[in-house]
Parts: C-alpha cells; structure tokens; sequence
C-alpha cells in the first residue's frame, strides 16, 4: 500500500466532481464563519507592501520600478501565511482522516478545499492588487496586467503550497520549514508574474508570460492534487 | 614557472586558491563528519545491543 | 554453470551494509587518484587562458561541483521514487545520505562561481540564471534535509521527504527556464561561465578527470554515509546485533 493508491479513484467520476464540491461548498462555509482571518490575511498583503516604500523610500520612479516585484513577493508571502489553514483544522479535530477514508477519491476532494482556499486568500489579493499597485504608480495597463497575472498565478500558488502544508502536517517545525519548501517552487510564477508588468511597461505583449502561467495553472491543476494526497496520507499514517 | 609564480598564479592567487582551498575543506569536513558519525552509530549499537 | 547474482538480496540493509564497507576504499581510492591527476592537469599541464589569465583555473573545481550538485539531487529523487513505489527502507536511506553531499557540492559551486565571477566580471554575484538556479537547488536540497529533520517517525520522513524531493525534480527545469528567461531580460546579453567557445583538449580533460573524481568520491562518502544510516535505524535488529557481538569479540 504505497501512498500513491490514493490516485486509484475508487468511486466513478461523476463521484469525484460530487466530492469537489462538497469539499468546496463546506470549506467555503467554515471560511466565511471567520470572515476575521480572511481579513486578517489581506491586511497582511496591504501592510507588507506598504513597507517597501518605507524601505527604499518615496522616490516615484524607484517605486515604479520597483512595483510589480514588489506586489508580487507580498502575494507570495501572504499566500503563504495562509496556507496551513488547510489542512491544520481538520487534521487537529480528526475530520481529515474522516474525508481520506470516504469514498471519494481524495485528490477530488483536496481540490475542492484548495478551491475554497484560494477563493478566500488569493481572489481577495487579486481584487486588492490594482488599488495597490496605484501606490507604485503603476498606469492602467500595468495594473490590469498585474491583475490578471495574480488571477492566473494566486491558484498555482494555493495548489503547490497545499503539497507544503500537507507535507507539514502537524510538524513543530512552523512556518519557517514550510517557507523554505515553497517559495523555490514559486519562483517561476513570480518570474512570470512580474515579468508580464514589465513586458507591458516596456511596451510589448505579455502574452508569452500569461500562456506560460496558464499552462503552469493547468500542470497544477492535474499534478498538485495528486502528490498533496499522497503528502495527506503519508501524514496521517 | 617559479614556485612564486605558480603562487601567485598571474595575480589571481587568491581567487583561485580561494576555490581549491575551500573545495579541500569542504571534502575533509565532510569526510571527518561521517566518520565520526559512523563511529558513533557503531558505538550506540554496540551499547544497545549489550543492553538486551 | 553460470552463476547469476541475485541484486534484491541486497535490498535489505542487512546485506547491502557488508557490500557498501567494500565498496567504500575502492571509490575513495579512484577519487583521489583521479583528483590528483585533475589537479594536475588542470594547475600544470593546462595553458593559460588568452581572456582570463590563471583565474579560469577554477574551473576544474567549479564545473565538475556544480554537475554533481545537479546530478546527485537526480540520483537522489531517483531512489526517493523507487522508495515510494516498492516501499523499500534501504532506497530511502540512499537519498538520505546523498543530499548531505549534494548540498556540499551545491555549495562549493556557488563559492567557487563567486570567486570566478569577481575577476572575470567583476563581481563576487550577478545573478545570472546558472549561479541563480544554483542556489535554489541549494534550497531544495536545505528544504529536504529541513523535512527529514523536522519529522520524528522515519518511515514518514522518508516517504514525505520522497514527494518532496519528485516535486522538486518535476520543478527543477521549471524554474532554471524561468531563471534564464529572467535573466536574459533583464541584463540582455548573457554572460557565459564556458569561457573560450573552442576549450583546448587539455582543459577539457582536466574538467572530465576532476568531474569523474567528484563522483567516485561522491559514492565513497554516500556509501560510508549510509552504513552510519544503516546503524542508527536498525540498530535493535537482531543482524546488528550480530555484528556487535562480532565486534566485541574481535577487541
């Protein structure tokens, strides 16, 4: 029994939409019954751009240059602050066990709670994005950019990070372990993300960068479900 | 070529000496760590062993 | 008669743990014949460069670091995969014992691509895409040593460790693409650490030699590494046991 079984779905596949969006519609629902964290997490976004100026201060064209990098490692981090919330709750009150011994299969229902993850951290940050990307000057068009880039790259981020969480399961170790393993993976996101402001900035389509965050969206979609619930089992074993 | 000049290798002695240096010490650290690590398995178990 | 080994016998760590003390003085043994012939070469018998005087003389120690930094994080995901599909002990303990070294080869490319770059380029770091990508390989190599630590129970930190190590292989072209898109953005034209397009055979040579000494040490030590592992997990079995009374008696 290797913990790769959990790929094997053990009910059909009208079975593993079912399981997504019941995993969706109940993660959504405890997420919105603390509307505070939610809260909580997009100030952290807001504050921590904010201290870039405060950094390297107000210089306009310093920070214009600086913007797009600048909102992009906040989103990083600030996904990153979130992501133990989806796994730590269910996994202390043994509902995790629960959802991995159901009939659906769990990389199903592990996309259904990565759904509802990203929908109450990462679309916020999108949402936020352009208001504060206008603090770096930022024109309209970079700031649509940067939009739509976050929109593409915020889910990537929820999809790989949940790997980091799972795998983290109940560790002492804290958020510092689970930075370490994840940020390297981010990179090419970041790389992306921010180079399609620049690319827009400089006068050329950004279109090479957000085809290549789609696809990295769409490997994630099918790939990162699959090793988080191999990552699930082998910390509940 | 001098023993001076194979020192000073062109004026980039301490760049190139930087890096062998720092390779060998970086090997005999690694060597004298697993050693010792080794030795110090052998010992437990021979510890543990004897207690049973 | 032929007379055919059987490998899975030393599938178990009883077994592989007499066959890897063998192993271990014949690869140290080539390594530092090989390193020594490499020096050699590479400090005496290669010409000094047109473009970079002596200092491209790091080389020998630079490229052959960073091919083996890359090389054993594959071997190492490779025995991290075969751990997860036959959930074996013994292949665990493999990736276990390479990643120390993998980390220090990692490390001494980035020093020695520092010490190059200061009088080639200029600069002890430019955030070019190898030396970059360098560097994050050293943090997946960190972030899976930080796992394996941070876990009590060995078989789980085995098999979380194994997943981790896939995902950063899956990754690892990801990110150095990503990287060198970067770079050649953002500094337009690329700097190359291959200095010379046409590298004199001497040069070449000496590069091979010191790059097939780094694997056979490389080898040595993550035998002698695992031999530690091998002890310290199955130290209550009863074969160790064995060995300890052998050991006891022998003194």
């Amino acid at each position: 029994m290797t913990p790769f079984d959990a790929v094997a779905p053990s009910a059909p596949s009208a079975g593993a939409w079912v399981g997504v969006a019941w995993a969706l519609a109940r993660d959504l629902r405890l997420a919105l019954r603390s509307r505070a964290e939610i809260g909580v997490q997009l100030l952290f976004y807001v504050i921590v751009v904010s201290l870039f100026p405060l950094g390297v201060g107000p210089e306009p064209m310093l920070l214009r240059a600086l913007g797009p990098g600048v909102l992009w490692v906040a989103a990083l981090l600030a996904s990153l602050l979130s992501l133990p919330r989806i796994f730590t709750a269910d996994f202390s009150d043994g509902t995790l066990e629960q959802i991995a011994l159901s009939p659906y299969p769990l990389p199903a229902l592990i996309s259904g709670k990565i759904a509802a993850h990203w929908l109450t951290t990462g679309l916020p940050l999108v949402v936020m994005s352009p208001l504060l990307g206008m603090q770096f000057g930022l024109s309209g068009n970079e700031l649509s950019i940067l939009a739509v880039g976050l929109l593409v790259g915020t889910p990537t981020l929820s999809l790989l990070g949940a790997i980091g969480a799972a795998l983290t399961l109940g560790l002492r170790a804290g958020g510092g372990l689970l930075a370490l393993l994840i940020l390297p993976l981010y990179v090419p996101v970041l790389i992306f993300g921010a180079g399609a402001v620049d690319a827009v900035r400089a006068g050329f389509s950004a279109s090479a960068q957000l085809s290549l965050l789609g696809a990295g969206l769409l490997v994630a979609i099918v790939g990162a479900p699959i090793a988080c619930a191999a990552a699930v089992r082998i910390a509940l074993d | 070529m001098s023993a001076g000049d194979f020192l000073a290798m062109g004026g980039y002695g301490f760049y190139v000496w930087g890096s062998y240096i720092v390779a060998i010490v970086a090997i005999a650290i690694e060597v004298a760590a697993v050693r010792s690590r080794l030795n110090a398995a052998g010992r437990m178990s021979n510890h543990e062993q004897s207690n049973r | 008669m032929t007379t055919s080994i059987n490998w899975f016998r030393f599938a178990s760590p009883a077994s592989f743990f007499a066959l890897a003390g063998r192993l271990v003085p014949w690869f140290a043994s080539a390594a530092a014949l090989l390193a020594l012939l490499g020096c050699y070469l590479g400090l005496f018998v290669a010409p000094t460069d047109a473009q970079q005087g002596e200092a491209y003389r790091i080389i020998f120690i630079h490229v052959p670091a960073a091919w083996m930094s890359m090389f054993i994080y594959l071997v190492m995901a490779f025995w991290c995969a075969i751990s997860l599909t036959f959930n074996t002990r013994l292949a665990a303990m493999m990736a276990q014992s390479l990643a120390p070294t993998g980390a220090m080869f990692t490390f001494v490319a980035l020093w020695t691509g520092a010490l190059w770059g200061k009088p080639t380029w200029g600069t002890y770091w430019a955030w070019d895409a190898r030396m970059t990508s360098e560097l994050i390989l050293l943090f997946l190599y960190f972030g899976y040593m930080a796992l394996r630590n941070a876990i009590d129970d060995p078989r789980r930190a085995d098999r979380a460790s194994a997943v981790l190590a896939l995902v950063g292989a899956v990754n690892i072209p990801i990110i150095y693409f990503s990287v060198k898109w970067w770079n050649t953005l953002h500094q337009g034209a690329s700097v190359s650490l291959t200095s010379a397009p046409s590298m004199a055979k001497v040069m070449l040579a000496g590069m091979l030699v010191m790059a097939f000494a780094a694997w056979f040490y490389a080898i040595a030590i993550a035998l002698l590494r695992v031999q530690a592992i091998i002890l310290e997990r199955e130290r209550a079995t009863g074969w160790v046991g064995e060995l300890a009374t052998g050991a006891r008696a022998a003194k």
